[in-house]
């Protein structure tokens, strides 16, 4: 992340805050199928992106997605039996049984595919706005095991990818390109894990001599007031989870997909998905405003 | 205080039933630049780790015997609590840096110790000015180079001002520019701010004019604890894999004390009347007939060549051009050496060559299959066994048969670099072999091994293109040299003219000799000198 005095406010708030709001957009999009608040989550979070500048990270993070998700829908389609508007009859298909192909079967298919692709994109925004270095900092103390894992799993990111690159390319330096078929993918895959291994084990071992265990509080004097930037942001991650207690709490925006879709969408259930919009790019917006002011 | 003591220190991995330390009993004081010597799995990377507190708080293991470092006790404090007093820098830079950018890679250590933001701000500012590295602070450390890189975890070993540094093999991934920056930080470290250095390294000659005393490790044992000239003095007697050249140049010559540095020697050579006082440090351009002007070689027709490219070009996505418009050729049988500084593009020449990597512009041909070894052998080992990578005959051909069944994992790095070897070899005979940087962490004996393996697939008649930092490898082996540069090469000459003509790019044979006779190696000078005390003694 980058967090220079020019970047944007999603960017230039503690990595706590920004954590909490992206973690609220992706706590919406787990707890809600209704369509019309996955197209608000998604509507937030691809705004959050575009208004931090980081809407690149979303992209990449989309494309990896839609393969993924498009698979989800059709295996949905294929395989659930549920749903009264028959498309195609099958009949008697072993091991599966009757197979029947349903309009709602695919329909909700297809909505666990958005689903996917806006839980996806909010852990991207998650990722591209909170500074790893940072969580390392905070979390040393409180959750010292699961800082490590973090630190481990974001610095490995790179080395392993390289790592990868170059064995992939070692593999086709050999005479018979590490051989074919699936034990030769086994083989590569071993290998990779087990370099994976050393790597992971080098790098823990550099945090060890860095000092990282020896858990020392910074001093009191040290601890900085909240910015402009952490309060607009803090309030927009509230703001979200309070709409979230209480739209799960009240039951908001029902959604039954079988036997017939039962999506419940009202002027309520529009204005909820209104508010979660609003609120999640107010603080973008409100404080970039302050900002050039 | 002493800065770092050993006591009868012996310590096992675990699950190995040989020790890999035997009864080390030493001490540095506090000011001491010690260098640590041996031969590959001497104990040198298990004696640096013992005394950062890895060992055995991170490796596990047995140990018996003590280690106190800066009066703190490995057997109370882990590498966390002994930070404080001990900086460690390991040999794999990527595997150096933990944070994302290198001014929070640098106040890492500081703020793991408790202190105020604004001395945090200032021990990166200082260490940052210190090692010339300020310009970088706001950089990704996934953008920088090798040299970078390594400079920066030398700075996050140090910005907690400890008063002993230990560093393992830090020059090893550098080209010679940056390794030899590296050796000159360290020694204004050790003077001006008084910090004792314990570094282990292959390559002697590079640190061994800067050190106080030179500890050899054999089989985990403390074989000789002396001053440089003295511990260079016992090789020669009980291990010559780790006289410098300049020691087996005078070795060759029959001169004694063996010079523990370049300035020695030539100050010998100087009073014995065999180096003019004003010699150059630098060979003078031979003499060539007037009009006309060496050009760099042309690249000969494909049917001649065993490998040929032209007008070869590479640029980054970004850009940035790697490769300009490259013209090459390599008759069979040829030995050739690229040499460039970190970033040059030899990696990227030997990569294409390979057939790995498509140019943006130009082509590649070559007569038959051409073989490519990568920097790291490790990435060629995908078996669970030695005998899984190659077949016997290949395995008895390199001296791997005792090894056989053993994972390739856990085998010695010299003995990986051949298992890598022979797997890129194996099947049809290749028409060109690749290697690049195929020495380093490579020790002496390891890397004359690989010199005869090259010069016999040479004889073969394949080609050979090495792509490396190591003079000395070049000289052993090349009969000409492409220096690379800016993507272009800029100058492609015989060995002998490249590496007597320079310093960065020169071995220390030549660097001694001035670049006098255009000799390289310790044999070629040896021989000179000789030569001369005969003209000298002639009445």
């Amino acid at each position: 992340m980058n967090a220079g005095s020019n970047s944007t406010v999603l960017l230039r708030a503690r990595s706590s805050v920004c954590a909490l709001y992206g973690f609220a957009l992706v706590a919406f999009a787990l707890a809600f199928t209704h369509p019309l608040i996955l197209l608000a989550v998604a509507a937030a979070t691809f705004g959050a992106a575009r208004l931090s500048g980081v809407q690149r990270q979303l992209r990449g993070a989309v494309r990896f997605a839609i393969p993924l998700a498009l698979m989800l829908a059709v295996i949905n389609g294929i395989l659930i039996r549920d749903g009264v508007t028959v498309l195609w009859r099958f009949g008697e298909l072993p091991p599966f049984g009757q197979l029947d192909l349903t309009g709602e079967a695919f329909a909700y298919g297809f909505l666990l595919a958005l689903r996917v692709v806006v839980i996806i994109a909010a852990t991207a925004l998650l990722v591209a706005i909170v500074d790893p270095d940072d969580v390392l900092r905070r979390m040393r103390r409180s959750a010292f095991r699961s800082a490590l894992t973090a630190a481990l799993a974001t610095r490995m990111i790179g080395v392993l990818t390289r790592d990868a690159r170059r064995m992939d390319q070692a593999r086709r330096c050999r005479p018979d390109a590490g051989g074919s078929g699936r034990r030769a993918q086994l083989l590569m895959v071993g290998s990779v894990a087990a370099g994976a291994l050393d790597r992971a084990v080098d790098v823990a071992a550099t945090l060890e001599l860095r000092g990282y265990a020896t858990r020392v509080a910074p001093p009191r004097g040290d601890i900085l007031p909240y910015s402009r930037a952490d309060r607009a942001v803090l309030a927009a991650a509230l703001g979200l989870i309070a709409l979230l207690c209480v739209g799960v709490g009240v039951g908001l925006a029902h959604f039954e997909p079988y036997p017939r879709i039962t999506a419940i969408t009202g002027a309520t259930e529009l204005l909820y998905a209104a508010l979660i919009v609003l609120t999640a790019l107010a603080a973008p917006l409100i404080g970039e405003r302050g900002r050039r002011r | 205080m002493s800065a770092l003591v050993f006591e009868r220190f012996s310590y096992s991995y675990p699950g190995s039933d040989r020790p890999a330390l035997r009864e080390l009993s030493l001490t540095v004081e506090p000011g001491e630049f010690v260098v640590c010597a041996g031969l590959s799995a001497s104990g040198k990377s298990t004696l640096l780790r013992a005394a950062s507190g890895l060992v055995p708080h991170f490796h596990g293991g047995e140990a018996s015997g003590s280690v106190i470092v800066g009066g703190i006790s490995t057997r109370e404090h882990g590498p966390g609590g002994l930070a404080q007093v001990a900086g460690t820098l390991l040999q794999d830079p990527e595997t150096q840096v933990v944070m994302q950018t290198v001014g929070a890679e640098l106040a890492f250590p500081l703020e793991n110790r408790g202190l105020s933001r604004a001395a945090v701000a200032r021990g990166v500012e200082e260490i940052a000015l210190t090692l010339s590295i300020a310009t970088l602070l706001e950089r990704p450390v996934d953008q920088l180079s090798g040299g970078e890189l390594q400079r920066v975890a030398l700075g996050a070993a140090l910005a907690a001002r400890p008063s002993l540094v230990l560093l393992d093999e830090p020059t090893s991934q550098l080209d010679p520019v940056s390794g030899d920056e590296l050796i000159w930080i360290l020694r204004r470290l050790n003077e001006e701010w008084g910090t004792a250095v314990l570094l282990a390294e292959h390559r002697l000659e590079r640190c061994l004019a800067h050190a106080d005393r030179v500890l050899v490790l054999s089989d985990g044992e403390l074989v000789c604890d002396a001053p440089p000239r003295e511990m260079l003095g016992w090789a020669g007697e009980h291990q010559p894999a780790l006289q410098t050249p300049a020691a087996r140049l005078f070795e060759r010559a029959g001169l004694r004390p063996p010079p523990a540095g370049v300035k020695e020697a030539r100050a010998t050579l100087q009073s014995h009347g065999l180096l003019d006082p004003a010699a150059p440090l630098t060979a003078v351009e031979p003499e060539r007939k007037p009009g006309r002007p060496r050009r760099p070689r042309r690249a000969q027709p494909a049917a001649q060549s065993a490998l040929s490219c032209r007008g070869l070009s590479f640029d980054l996505p970004s850009g940035a051009a790697v490769l300009r418009g490259l013209d090459l050729s390599l008759q069979p049988g040829e030995r050739t050496a690229v040499m460039g500084r970190n970033g040059a593009g030899k990696s990227t020449l030997l990569r294409i060559l390979a057939g790995l990597q498509e140019p943006t512009e130009g082509k590649v041909s070559s007569e038959g299959r051409v073989a490519l070894l990568m920097q790291n052998p490790g990435d060629y080992l995908i078996h669970e066994r030695v005998d899984g990578e190659v077949g016997a005959e290949a395995l008895a051909e390199f001296g791997l048969e005792d090894v056989a069944a053993s994972h390739p994992r856990d085998i010695s790095g010299g003995q990986r670099q051949r298992l890598a070897l022979a797997i890129v070899l194996s099947g049809d005979r290749p028409s060109v072999v690749l290697l690049d940087e195929p020495t380093r962490g490579m020790d002496r004996a390891a890397k004359g091994d690989l010199i005869a393996r090259l010069n016999a697939l040479s004889a073969a008649g394949t080609a050979v293109l090495v792509a490396t930092h190591d003079t000395e490898l070049v000289a052993a082996v090349a009969e000409r040299v492409l220096l690379l540069s800016g993507g272009r090469i800029v100058a492609d000459a015989p060995t002998a003219e490249v590496l007597s003509g320079g310093w960065h790019f020169a071995t220390e044979t030549a660097r001694v000799l001035g670049g006098q006779g255009q000799a390289c190696t310790p044999e070629q000078g040896g021989a000179l000198l000789r030569a001369r005390m005969t003209i000298e003694a002639a009445p």
